[in-house]
């Protein structure tokens, strides 16, 4: 219980710090959101108008108070480009997004892991050592490299896959999948590569202890040995790895919204940087810090589900 | 054993899902109807302000010209015809103008267009009543009274030539007051489209205004304008058939010949290369006048916009009619012998270096850029390219004018005074360069107070050859966009203003 209530603190006090360091880089960035918004057409006494209903005259530290005032009762302000709720438009992304890393990790998992088994299980042969070179490869190359290599090669052979758009899942699942396939793999690469070898390392590394020797000395059978014993106690520290792995899904939707011009929070959040606009800013960087802490949080939960001998305690 | 049996789950998975995906090939509903009432456009990013008031970027118009009118509407030859107001009155002093407004006309909640929405309107603009004005457009108005229900009396302080052209949706929509707070979230007007809604950074869709007061028109019945940036994906939406119309990259045209038709439009933008009057060694006229013959336009055009542009001499483009004054796109020859002496007699034998700004949001900035530090080169000018960011742009440069040279393109407006206006020297906010000639200030107060149009053609005229002569920039060219049209449509018009009339495209017959 104490260990949920310093987890909360800390959550807190986490979102206050990187709420400080948004605010404070947006002071260094040169640029006014009226004048990015409206361009080189705008009049200045538009501008000053605008600057005033829009409450943007008021001094910088001003304006943030009030924006943080706002966060303790549940709003986090207007945008400036778009004069509605931040909650609105992250809400309305949020099922891209969120289906995008999902799709993601789904793939991340069910190729990682079976083939850290594979390779694992024929240590030093050629296919293990093929796949550890694909690895590095899929490690090196950027992602959006890879998204770019996917659209040229299958999205514009296959017609299901889409090259650029989103279909809601409302919509068409078929579309939807279509449209989610190509980013979420391009999104999946590297992490399979890093997690792969993850699980590999911890399943060569529970192959050779002792109570696995005990297991074939009692005559179980091979696929007992690796998928009752071994899989269950190397997935410790694959889980660990699933935490931060989740967290770099997150960052690479940002990325690759980008490339397949996916409507998701990723491309909200690098349109609302050039557009100088702080609330929506703040408010998708703040859900991303409040996400990825709670993701580390329900890991160290699952902890203790995979392995009751771990206690919760700091 | 159970090496093959990990295989094979393995194998079943992922077939699984490729089956799984590629089992419902039905996409969505394709086009293959005769008869197409709705489409989707392709728009390169999203509107400012959905308010036609607070508006300003001409992308924003663009979309929205569909949705709202002035008293007066443009038209394809960039002349305008009255459009809320049906008929109009000039006194013979100029200052008071009377407008009958058109029976019919009403807005896209039903109520009719009266002669205080009108009022409403332009006070808002004005900001009349609140002390917060949007625009000084509309500065000169004195007073604007309603003796009626359809009838509009603006009183001016003093007889402004230009007036009529602002009275266009592009400057003064007409909205109703009952819409006041919601007209940048649900936007009403009067035009042939009603907005129905908007998602941004995805798309914005308009339905037909069935009770438009041009009979029979619109053809279509809804139109989606979505928001995608990258050209690319915009072509592979065109050929997909996701998207009806878009504007393409001019080297993709002859790619795209066979299965769309392609329409040429003149943007009457004026794309320049300025540089800071108020800088050494810009303040002096034979530097600038060197910089113009060492620039080769047509280069620049070729490498910008593969050749798909209009050479220029001075800010105003062909697409303007008649106050173009022909023949200054040729005032500067490319000539390096005349550059180097130019620059020689104003003390710099060796040239001199300076930066070159420009912003990363459109590629034809820096592209330009490149060929423009090289042909400054041959002449002795070191130029350094420094890309910023856009919103760093329109702060540093375009508001705080600390820059010594840059490239922007400026877009096109149906008023001639506008486009030229930009350069009258107390013009602080919008003259770039920061010119200031007193000869060229007299003429544009002249062409104001002038009644008479070929008299105001003839100042105009005198006014793009100052700016010819004095060098402001170098005028390099109006650039065109290609459109790429569904071949099932027709009826697309093209404005000198970024207007795309929905209104008259319509299903081939």
């Amino acid at each position: 219980m104490t260990y949920i209530i310093r987890r909360f603190i800390l959550l807190f006090v986490t979102l206050i710090f990187i709420s400080v360091i948004t605010f404070l880089v947006f002071q260094i960035l040169p640029g006014d959101p009226v004048r990015t918004i409206l361009g080189p057409e705008a009049e200045e006494v538009q501008v000053e108008t605008l600057r005033r209903q829009m409450g943007l005259d008021k001094p910088a530290h001003v304006q943030y108070l009030n924006l943080v005032q706002g966060f303790f009762q549940g709003d986090m302000g207007d945008s400036i480009r778009f004069s509605r709720p931040v909650t609105s438009l992250i809400m309305e992304r949020l099922p891209i997004t969120i289906s995008l890393a999902m799709f993601s990790l789904i793939i991340v998992i069910f190729v990682a892991i079976p083939l850290g088994i594979f390779t694992a299980r024929r240590e030093n042969k050629w296919s293990d050592f093929l796949l550890s070179s694909f690895t590095q490869l899929g490690m090196a190359i950027p992602t959006f490299f890879v998204g770019m290599m996917l659209i040229l090669f299958i999205g514009m052979t296959f017609s299901f896959f889409s090259t650029g758009g989103y279909v809601p899942w409302s919509e068409s699942v078929a579309g939807a999948i279509g449209s989610l396939a190509l980013p979420a793999l391009t999104i999946a690469l590297p992490q399979i590569a890093i997690s792969f070898r993850y699980a590999r390392n911890a399943i060569l590394e529970q192959s050779k202890l002792d109570y696995v020797r005990t297991a074939r000395g009692k005559g179980l059978t091979e696929a007992v040995v690796v998928y009752k014993h071994v899989l269950k106690n190397s997935m410790i520290p694959v889980l660990t790895v699933f935490g931060l792995i989740l967290a770099e899904v997150i960052a690479g939707t940002i990325v690759v919204e980008q490339v397949f011009s996916l409507p998701g929070i990723g491309r909200l959040l690098i349109t609302a940087v050039s557009y100088r606009d702080f609330p929506v800013v703040q408010g998708i960087v703040l859900y991303i810090a409040f996400v990825v802490v709670l993701i580390n949080f329900i890991v160290d939960i699952l902890y203790t589900v995979l392995d009751p001998r771990i206690r919760l305690k700091e | 054993m159970a090496k093959r049996s990990i295989i094979f789950i393995c194998l079943l998975i992922m077939s699984l899902v490729v089956s799984a995906c590629s089992g419902k090939e039905e996409k969505k509903p394709s086009k293959t109807q005769e008869d197409i009432r709705e489409i989707s456009v392709r728009i390169n990013s999203d509107p400012d302000f959905l308010d036609p008031h607070k508006a300003k970027a001409s992308l924003t118009f663009r979309v929205m010209l569909n949705v709202f009118e002035g008293l007066f509407n443009p038209l394809p030859d960039g002349s305008i015809e009255p459009a809320i107001a049906e008929t109009y009155e000039v006194s013979d002093d100029g200052l008071v103008y009377t407008f009958k407004i058109r029976n019919g006309v009403q807005f896209h909640n039903g109520n009719a267009v009266a002669a205080n929405d009108v009022k409403y309107s332009f006070e808002r603009i004005m900001g009349t009543k609140t002390g917060e004005p949007l625009s000084s457009d509309f500065n000169v108005i004195q007073a604007i009274e309603t003796p009626d229900d359809k009838t509009v009396v603006m009183k001016l302080k003093q007889p402004d030539s230009s007036f009529l052209y602002r009275l266009t949706a592009n400057q003064s929509a007409i909205i109703p007051e009952s819409n006041d707070a919601d007209q940048n979230t649900k936007p009403i007007g009067t035009g042939p489209f009603q907005f129905v809604e908007y998602n941004p950074e995805n798309n914005l869709i308009i339905e037909k205004n069935k009770d438009y007061w041009k009979k029979g028109k619109p053809y279509l019945d809804k139109v989606k304008f979505v928001f995608q940036t990258d050209n690319q994906s915009a072509l592979l939406s065109l050929q997909g058939g996701q998207v009806d119309i878009t504007d393409v990259p001019a080297h993709k045209i002859s790619e795209l010949e066979k299965d769309f038709s392609i329409i040429k439009q003149d943007n009457n933008s004026v794309f320049l290369l300025g540089f800071n009057h108020d800088k050494k060694p810009f303040s002096d006229v034979r530097v600038r006048q060197a910089i113009n013959y060492a620039i080769n336009k047509d280069e620049i055009i070729e490498a910008t916009f593969s050749g798909l542009a209009t050479k220029l001499g001075s800010n105003m483009s062909p697409a303007m009619g008649s106050f173009y004054k022909e023949g200054l796109d040729n005032h500067y020859k490319p000539d390096v012998d005349k550059a180097k002496k130019l620059l020689a007699e104003a003390g710099y034998p060796d040239g001199f270096s300076t930066t070159l700004t420009v912003s990363s949001h459109n590629e034809i900035y820096s592209n330009a850029a490149q060929v423009a530090v090289e042909q400054l080169k041959k002449v002795g000018i070191t130029a350094e390219i420094k890309v910023i960011e856009w919103a760093k742009w329109l702060e540093d440069v375009y508001g705080k004018k600390d820059y010594d040279m840059t490239l922007i393109d400026f877009t096109g407006k149906l008023d001639p005074f506008k486009v030229l206006g930009r350069y009258v020297s107390d013009n602080k906010g919008s003259n770039l360069v920061n010119f200031n000639n007193p000869e060229y200030d007299k003429l544009m107060a002249d062409v104001i107070a002038e009644k008479d149009e070929a008299k105001q053609i003839d100042l105009y005229k005198q006014a793009q050859e100052i700016l010819t002569e004095e060098a402001a920039a170098v005028f390099i060219a109006d650039f065109q966009t290609p459109w790429a049209l569904n071949p099932k449509l027709e009826g697309f018009k093209t404005y000198p203003i970024f207007y795309m009339d929905m209104s008259e495209i319509r299903p081939k017959k």
